[in-house]
């Protein structure tokens, strides 16, 4: 089936799959905005231990869709994973190790002989949510701004002379460390913080039995929904009037070209209604428990769940589709990564592409399992019965 | 004029070495641990006996707080390729990225789900449920080993590849030589029987731990038991898959073999040295014929052992280095001109297809197909062709050890299971204790057989086509002993904290069911 497929065509299918894959990523940063608000929603021991498990039972698969993320990534467009991280190796390495030190502290947090303290845990788990959220979120951003870096697949003949056979050579002062200083970079940075910690307090009420606690997360999900707001609309309106990388279909060649992402949207308005409708799901999901102070439900989270999924998918086909270049440089705008010019063979992903039918399988058993273990709402006495816990 | 900066290259592998080694020593019980309590809790299945939910429970925990920081340095060797191995990345991405992208869609998200039912799920699944969830562990974290492994071994025999001059890389031609290259097959075998063997010695030091304190009799020995079955099974084929994995070597990567074996002049009937003592290296000894103060040598073994004919020519470093015409063996300098061809002829091919000269597109690329086989060989051009010979002593004495202790655990693991069969072992005090100390030899011989396999490759990152020196991103060299530092003190310190949880929860002991004995 897949062989049949024009090269091109592969390529925009494994974009929607990598896209798909970082907006799923997104939304299970949920996680990790969780990990900020211990001590903000959980007041006594028995509060936190509540909120600890809930996360601690959800981590794995923030970490493991990242994993995922990037093994896809490599596998279909390998340029960008040579270009990125060996260019921009501060942000990344930071990333890595803000999710490092996540693996072992659930584990390990409230385990006798623990060598550096509870305390000590449960701040690196808050560093995790804090660096990671953010600088995820700026690394995508420079998929609309920009990096300093020049590709020149030649420089692999270099054998003499005095410069070292390396393919992609970044020119940003900071090895990727520059991005955090662009505002709208930031601004992207910081909504996804604010949405994992919305999404934290929707997921915290969809699960927890417990007045008090319920009341804090409320007030919470005020304070955290207007910043993620303003800094998201902040970003979405600075990407509608900025210009974009716009590639000529025939000569390849990249150029600047004003409103790019305004006429991507335009261009595709299938991207254009997911864009919308994904927004729409994400506030209705905030506000509906905010407006509401009997019974509302507590199903805010699927719908900011996949409000984020939508959105966060949509943005990156508005980066990577309608000959757009989806990791521009600034530096040389024709080093630019495309869809076409940094992906994998036919071959390649064509094999890819069968492997990627096993994802409705994968997400399917995902959903059985979870189901059969989220069956009711949590609270201590369900934490301490349990042979395991966090 | 010296275009490489060799400090950057040698920290580049010091960190991915150092993360490599770390993530191992977590990996392997995580492997052989994963299907012992599959074993267990199947036992309890079938018995309903509520002793083996008891050990079942207790092993899973200490699986829970090793598979925590094993899939914490995991991730790091991951995004490395990137961050690290730039060129490497695009150079082979094409090939190498499908295995890791596999591993996640396959293997990961099977573990990960699971391993939440096999914690959680007791009380709220069914036991049938509950034992699948177990093995889908099991299978999980094996399957991703299958996939990396699979890279890896791809990096010493590079296979069902063909390098296209258009996007200067190497593009996949045939997904299935990759995944049952000969070198694959062997190599997933021995890593993974391999560490059936470490756990099996975990579980079986652990529990002599307690019979030498008197504790827990019947947990105990249920433990060792079923560990020392699964261990001893484990070490026959590792033998086995260990043994196809040297001849694959001879065949592909001679230089390692030679090294392996500290064998400088090749011969025929060549003697397997079974125990030596090297002398001191130096480029001067490089004629001599050997090159020992001391050995034990075992006549024709080597022969065979390489090409199953105690006949056969086993070349050697010096062959292999300076050639030798009579066994067809080129010399690394000529290898060296035929690479530096090759590379020319990339940048001939591509600058005449720019200027459309399509005569001289049609000979750089013959002259270029005709040389990619030594690719890798022409980014020494003018240099010393013996930075091409790995480090020896690493090589030779990590492979004496690692089979040394290979078969000390097969001994250990038959005089264990005799005592448990006649019910005696708790009085063999001297045998219990050895059992407890064979614990850290374990984990010595696992990460000496990958320094085998790895130091023994150098400098190839991808065997005669791309060395380290042409793989490696293009950081400040201090960038790389920043991180390299901070990983270190980071690992290190996940490792005292993992090992002092490690012997809490074991003196704590197996639990009785009821929820004072929470985590």
């Amino acid at each position: 089936m897949f062989e049949t497929f024009s090269h091109i065509l592969l390529q925009q299918y494994w974009w929607m799959i990598v896209s798909l894959l970082g907006a799923i990523l997104v939304f299970l940063m949920f996680v990790q905005g969780g990990q900020t608000l211990i001590y903000t929603i959980g007041k006594t021991e028995d509060e936190r231990t509540i909120l600890v498990n809930l996360l601690g039972r959800k981590w794995e698969f923030t970490f493991t869709t990242l994993v995922t993320f990037g093994g896809a990534f490599f596998a279909s467009f390998p340029l960008f994973y040579s270009t990125s991280f060996g260019g921009a190796y501060w942000v990344w390495m930071l990333i890595l190790i803000a999710f490092v030190v996540q693996a072992v502290s659930y584990e390990y947090r409230k385990k006798p002989d623990n060598f550096l303290g509870k305390r000590t845990y449960e701040t690196l788990l808050f560093i995790n949510g804090l660096l990671g959220t953010i600088l995820i979120g700026t690394a995508v951003a420079t998929f609309f701004t920009g990096s300093e870096f020049s590709v020149d697949k030649m420089n692999l003949t270099r054998i003499t002379g005095d410069k070292m056979p390396v393919i992609s050579e970044w020119k940003g002062f900071a090895n990727g460390l520059e991005a955090a200083f662009n505002l709208q970079n930031l601004s992207l940075g910081l909504a996804v913080f604010f949405l994992a910690r919305v999404l934290a307090l929707l997921y915290f009420m969809n699960r927890i039995r417990n007045a008090e606690m319920m009341e804090r997360i409320k007030k919470q999900l005020l304070f955290n929904a207007i910043p993620f707001v303003v800094f998201f609309l902040t970003f979405a309106i600075w990407l509608m009037l900025s210009s974009g990388f716009a590639v000529n279909p025939t000569t390849g060649l990249v150029s600047m070209e004003p409103f790019k992402y305004l006429h991507n949207l335009i261009a595709m308005p299938v991207v254009a209604v997911l864009f919308v409708l994904g927004v729409a799901m994400v506030l209705v999901g905030i506000i509906r428990p905010i407006t509401c102070f009997e019974k509302c439900g507590t199903k805010g989270i699927w719908l900011s769940g996949i409000g984020t999924i939508l959105t966060v998918f949509s943005l990156l086909l508005l980066a990577g589709f309608n000959n757009t270049a989806y990791y521009p440089s600034t530096f040389d705008l024709q080093s630019s990564l495309t869809i076409q010019n940094s992906s994998s063979s036919h071959y390649t992903l064509t094999i890819m592409s069968y492997v990627s039918l096993l994802v409705p399988f994968v997400i399917a058993y995902i959903w059985y399992a979870w189901r059969s273990i989220d069956n009711k709402k949590i609270d201590i006495e369900e934490i301490q019965a349990e042979s395991h816990g966090y | 004029m010296e275009h490489i900066n060799f400090s950057l290259v040698d920290w580049s592998r010091a960190q991915f070495a150092l993360t490599a080694m770390y993530h191992w020593l977590f990996v392997p019980l995580t492997l052989g641990l994963s299907f012992i309590i599959a074993f267990m809790e199947t036992l309890y299945y079938r018995t309903g006996n509520p002793e083996w939910k008891r050990i079942t429970k207790f092993w899973m925990t200490l699986f829970g707080i090793n598979f925590a920081i094993g899939v914490a340095t995991g991730i790091i060797l991951e995004f490395e390729f990137g961050t690290n191995w730039s060129n490497y990345s695009w150079f082979v991405g094409d090939i190498f990225g499908a295995p890791l992208a596999i591993e996640g869609i396959m293997a990961f998200f099977l573990e990960s789900t699971f391993i939440a039912v096999m914690f959680f799920g007791w009380n709220k699944v069914s036991k049938k449920f509950h034992l699948t969830s177990t093995w889908l562990v099991a299978i999980g974290s094996n399957l991703s080993a299958l996939w990396i492994l699979v890279a890896n071994a791809w990096m010493q025999y590079p296979a069902g590849m063909r390098f296209n001059p258009d996007t200067a890389r190497n593009e996949m031609v045939n997904f299935w030589d990759v995944l049952f290259s000969p070198v694959a097959i062997n190599k997933f075998f021995h890593t993974v029987l391999s560490a059936y063997v470490l756990a099996s010695v975990f579980v079986i030091g652990v529990s002599a731990w307690f019979l030498i304190k008197n504790r827990e009799q019947i947990f105990a020995k249920k433990s060792i038991k079923v560990a020392a079955i699964f261990g001893l099974a484990a070490s026959f084929l590792t033998i086995i898959s260990g043994d196809g994995s040297a001849r694959k070597m001879a065949k592909y990567q001679p230089m390692k073999f030679a090294a392996m074996e500290n064998l400088y002049v090749g011969q025929q009937n060549a003697p397997l040295v079974a125990i030596g003592i090297l002398k001191e290296d130096s480029k001067e000894t490089l004629h001599k014929k050997q090159n020992f103060r001391f050995e034990i040598e075992i006549p024709n073994m080597l022969s065979y052992m390489a090409f199953l004919d105690p006949n056969a020519y086993v070349p050697g470093i010096k062959d292999l280095v300076h050639g030798n015409p009579e066994h067809n063996i080129l010399s690394y300098q000529e290898k060296s001109e035929k690479g530096k061809i090759a590379i020319q002829s990339l940048a001939n091919y591509r600058n005449a297809k720019n200027a459309k000269n399509d005569s001289l597109v049609k000979v750089s690329l013959t002259n270029f197909e005709a040389n990619y086989p030594y690719f890798g060989y022409g980014y020494y051009a003018g240099r010393d062709m013996h930075e091409l010979i790995p480090d020896i002593p690493a090589t030779f004495y990590s492979f004496r050890i690692m089979v040394g202790l290979g078969f000390y655990f097969i001994v250990l693991f038959i005089v264990i299971l005799r005592l448990t069969v006649k019910n005696r072992i708790e009085k063999k005090r001297f045998v219990l204790y050895a059992a407890l100390w064979t614990i850290p030899l374990a984990y010595l011989a696992s990460e000496l057989g990958w320094v085998v396999a790895e130091v023994g490759r150098q400098p190839w990152v991808i065997q005669d086509i791309l060395p380290t020196i042409a793989a490696v991103s293009q950081i400040k060299t201090a960038s790389v002993q920043i991180t390299f530092w901070l990983f270190f003190v980071l690992f290190t310190g996940l490792l005292i904290a993992e090992i002092k949880i490690m012997v809490s929860q074991i003196k704590k002991g197996p639990a009785t069911e009821s929820p004072e004995n929470k985590l």
